[in-house]
């Protein structure tokens, strides 16, 4: 195709080229991106080594001037003199919600999940994922303001028939069960963690091996059999895994659980009775009128509330990286 | 359940209910998860529409007490641009910097190592504590006063951790044969990534971006420790107290007036369509433009 | 144009595993030198050292001399980036850029490394698609993705590619095992074109493929799992294909062997 002519210019044009040679290698160029790049890397550890530092830092003198057990009190009048506050009904009220918000939603998770990996048609299975998606996308403050206006009266009477039906059991009793309870965050939990946990199983359900599935199908497995052989071994750890994340983020969710949740001062064992308190909550309705003593007695429990969500999502990382070496 | 039978023989009718109870279960799920998501969607909605009007867009809240009609959320949606914008200015470069090093340079090494783990970290930190962190250094420590870009700090760290595993995801998809050719034309490695790596995976990392900007932008609980809160209009956001959509919301939801709960929900529901349109907007640069070199 | 290579005493490393085993061998200018051998024989692997390709593999190194005329490419103060400007490669899959055009594909070593100058660009860009036997068929769409054309076509574009930054030698890691025969015999056309102006070392696993197109073979093989790969001989082709001096070569040749 090509003419010798085409050739010999090119060959000519070569001569009034720079040669080749001369051009920059890029090194410095080469030193400046790789130091940026590493830079930024340490900027991230920098980072969480400051709010560490900091939230610490800023914690001690508030804790310092406390006359209440930190851990043990339930009170928390830090702007009070001389200051009292406990982490405890906070405590409390954190674990209680997120658990109970963990235990509903993770099961429905795992439903769905399966629904979308094998029961939905092909097609229109990854729009249905976007579908449970949605419910992530809707900010926090959205959920608080739908918890209060819709769920929380709909909440009176599921909560009062928990509570004549289920009354024996100390967590559902209590003589007056409210809509502004721990019971009521809870779900409005539950709703905002189902998306992170469905959509972590469904990926862990699509990596069964094609093989163990069409194995546990050629034996005569019906659908539900295939995935109770196949399917929910495998994807075992990788569910508690991301409910275990889910319990994470739920630990941490501050605005919609402050405006669904009426504060009442202590513990209070019946979950479906109004009032209680979270960590997260805590500090969004008081960071207002706090002291100075007040926002240190708040980043103090910040702190807490940092160093167990840490451990919570540390030991959800540990057990799905476990399913990884396994597979 | 008496099907005729086959010479193939049938499956038990036990076995048939087990798995006809478990399919009605899966669906259910399905369903029970739509139900909150309908009903959200329906009541900013259907609430919403009640102010959503010129007004709101035009006025802040100065001088407007919480029985009154009118006033707008103008000073509040100007603020959380401006907090969002900031926040992205920094967190970008970090984040995709930091991912461009555990991909391209950091390989197996103590550091890449400790950097993976440590983002993960930073992606289970509660948004509050991201709230009191910057309190604790920016406002208590170095002394600076309520802010937007205090506001904007906060989200800075929320906003890392989520583009760092985005365009992480996104940069060990550009297959390794594009790398190896621009090597053997006598390409620098950061010109390599710069003008061929980086090109390749652009859409995926801007959807992740677009979508981290989606989830910053609904973060109410570190702003009310770090930009407060105001009800007039503040364009600065270095300079005191600014207004937020999240916050609006927050304030107008606390005051029991009909009034002020109709501008919440219209709040919710200027929020709630920006960020929609963000996620949509994301989905469809997913779409158009699959991850090249496949 | 074309410069001679001159390899002597080389081994080559990934990490603790010994891949090939002190080879030498001096590759001619203006013609093509084929390397054969059965899978795993370390001959890609001593195709990457020629042009310093080998490093980008993390824990891989290198021992051992290799000239290109008077200049040591492992020299202390030479760079691997400029060695890879002056020995160009082409590799077994086609992979040009999959967001640049048909030109910027060509253009792409030159742009990336900083070279400006529309006119100047549209020469080259001509030139070497022209040299690659490319230009007629995408004269007309060059600004269309490069990812567009057929297999054939983009292993040419990624040739063109190659030449475009004027290298001195031409390295290709079996050019042609993702191709079909048509395409195959188009790449083989242009090989024996461009030997007039360039060093052309081929890896190739089809026999027929080493004595059609190159001058001078060589032979490497290894002696079983986990030993190093070895250089038997590298003489002219007609030789290696008809009374080689090692007994192994020739069972090889003959179908014996691998």
């Amino acid at each position: 195709m090509t003419t010798e002519t085409g050739l010999a210019s090119q060959a000519e044009t070569a001569r009034h080229r720079a040669p080749t040679r001369a051009m920059s290698t890029g090194r410095a160029g080469d030193r400046i991106f790789a130091g940026a790049a590493r830079g930024s890397g340490i900027t991230v550890l920098a980072i969480i080594a400051a709010i560490g530092v900091f939230l610490v830092w800023k914690a001690i003198p508030a804790l310092q001037a406390n006359e209440a057990g930190f851990l043990t009190s339930q009170e928390w009048n830090p702007n009070a003199n001389p200051p009292k506050f406990g982490i405890a009904q906070l405590a409390f009220g954190t674990v209680m919600s997120s658990l109970l918000a963990m235990l509903m939603a993770t099961p429905v998770a795992v439903g769905i999940a399966l629904f979308i990996a094998f029961y939905s048609p092909r097609r229109v299975a990854s729009g249905l994922g976007y579908v449970v998606d949605l419910l992530a996308a809707v900010p926090s403050i959205v959920y608080g303001l739908w918890g209060l206006a819709v769920l929380a009266p709909h909440m009176e009477g599921i909560s009062a028939g928990l509570n004549s039906a289920l009354g024996w059991i100390p967590l559902f009793g209590g003589d007056s069960p409210g809509k502004n309870s721990i019971f009521t965050a809870s779900v409005v939990l539950a709703i905002m963690i189902l998306p992170i946990i469905s959509s972590i199983s469904r990926e862990v359900f699509l990596q069964v091996p094609r093989a163990h599935v069409e194995a546990s199908l050629a034996l005569g497995a019906t659908r539900w059999e295939m995935i109770r052989m196949s399917v929910l071994p495998y994807g075992r750890s990788g569910v508690i895994g991301a409910s275990m994340l889910g319990l994470g983020r739920a630990m941490g969710e501050t605005i919609a659980v402050a405006m669904v949740l009426t504060y009442v001062p202590g513990i209070n064992l019946h979950l479906l009775e109004d009032g209680g308190a979270t960590f997260a909550a805590n500090i969004a309705n008081s960071f207002a009128e706090a002291t100075e003593n007040g926002r240190g007695a708040l980043i103090a429990s910040g702190l807490v509330l940092f160093v167990i969500t840490l451990l919570v999502n540390m030991a959800a990382r540990a057990v799905v990286a476990r399913r990884k070496e396994f597979t | 359940m008496t099907a005729p039978s086959s010479p193939l023989g049938t499956v038990s009718v036990g076995r048939k209910v087990k798995d006809r109870v478990a399919q009605v279960l899966v669906y259910g799920a399905f369903g029970l998860a739509l139900i909150p998501l309908v009903s959200v969607l329906w009541t900013v909605v259907s609430n919403g529409l009640a102010r959503l009007d010129p007004t709101f867009f035009g006025y802040s809240m100065n001088g407007v007490g919480g029985r009154d009609v009118g006033g707008g959320a103008y000073h509040a949606i100007i603020g959380t641009l401006q907090q969002v914008a900031i926040a992205s200015v920094i967190a970008v470069p970090i984040a995709v910097l930091t991912a461009i090093y555990l991909v391209e340079y950091g390989g197996d090494g103590r550091l890449a190592r400790a950097i993976g783990f440590f983002v993960d970290v930073m992606t289970g930190i509660p948004s509050i504590v991201a709230g009191l962190f910057v309190l604790a250094l920016w406002l208590l420590t170095f002394g600076f006063a309520f802010s937007g870009f205090a506001g904007a700090l906060a989200l800075t760290i929320l906003m890392i951790p989520t583009v760092v595993r985005a365009t992480e995801e996104m940069l060990k998809l550009v297959p390794n044969d594009l790398r190896e050719a621009s090597y053997a034309l006598g390409v620098p490695r950061w010109r390599t990534i710069c003008f061929v790596i980086l090109p390749t995976a652009f859409t995926g990392i801007l959807t992740g971006i677009m979508l981290a900007v989606a989830r910053i932008m609904g973060e109410t609980a570190p702003l009310l420790l770090t930009i407060f809160f105001t009800k007039a209009i503040n364009t600065n956001p270095f300079d005191g107290p600014q207004g937020s959509l999240p916050t609006f919301i927050w304030d107008q939801a606390s005051d029991p007036n009909q009034n002020s709960i109709d501008r919440a929900w219209t709040g919710a529901l200027v929020l709630i369509g920006i960020i929609m349109l963000l996620n949509l907007a994301a989905r469809l640069v997913a779409r158009r433009f699959k991850p090249a070199g496949h | 144009m074309a410069k001679r290579i001159e390899v002597s005493g080389l081994h080559a490393y990934y990490g603790g595993v010994h891949a090939i085993e002190d080879i030498s061998m001096t590759i001619e200018p203006r013609s093509v030198t084929a390397f054969i051998g059965p899978s795993g024989c370390g001959k890609s692997t001593f195709l990457r050292t020629l042009n310093r390709m080998h490093e980008v593999i993390p824990g891989a190194r290198v021992e051992g001399k290799v000239m290109l005329d008077d200049d040591d490419l492992y020299g202390p103060s030479v760079d691997p980036v400029a060695v890879r400007r002056t020995v160009g490669m082409v590799f077994q899959r086609p992979n040009p850029f999959p967001t640049m055009s048909i030109y910027d594909n060509v253009a792409a070593g030159l742009k990336l490394n900083g070279v400006r100058g529309k006119g100047k660009l549209d020469d080259v860009v001509e030139e070497s698609l022209r040299g690659a036997n490319l230009w007629n068929e995408v004269k007309d769409r060059l600004g269309r993705p490069g990812a567009g054309l057929s297999g054939g076509q983009q292993q040419r574009l990624c040739i063109a590619r190659a030449i475009a930054v004027q290298p001195q030698v031409l390295l290709m890691d079996e050019p042609c095992s993702a191709l079909d025969p048509i395409s195959t015999l188009a790449i083989e056309d242009l090989i024996a074109k461009l030997k007039d102006q360039y060093t052309i070392v081929i890896v190739t696993h089809n026999m027929q493929q080493a004595a059609r197109v190159s001058d001078r073979t060589a032979f490497f093989t290894i002696a079983g799992t986990g030993k190093p790969g070895k250089l038997i001989e590298i003489d002219d082709t007609s030789k290696i294909f008809t009374k080689p001096e090692q007994q192994a070569t020739e069972d090889y040749i003959t179908g014996r062997f691998g």
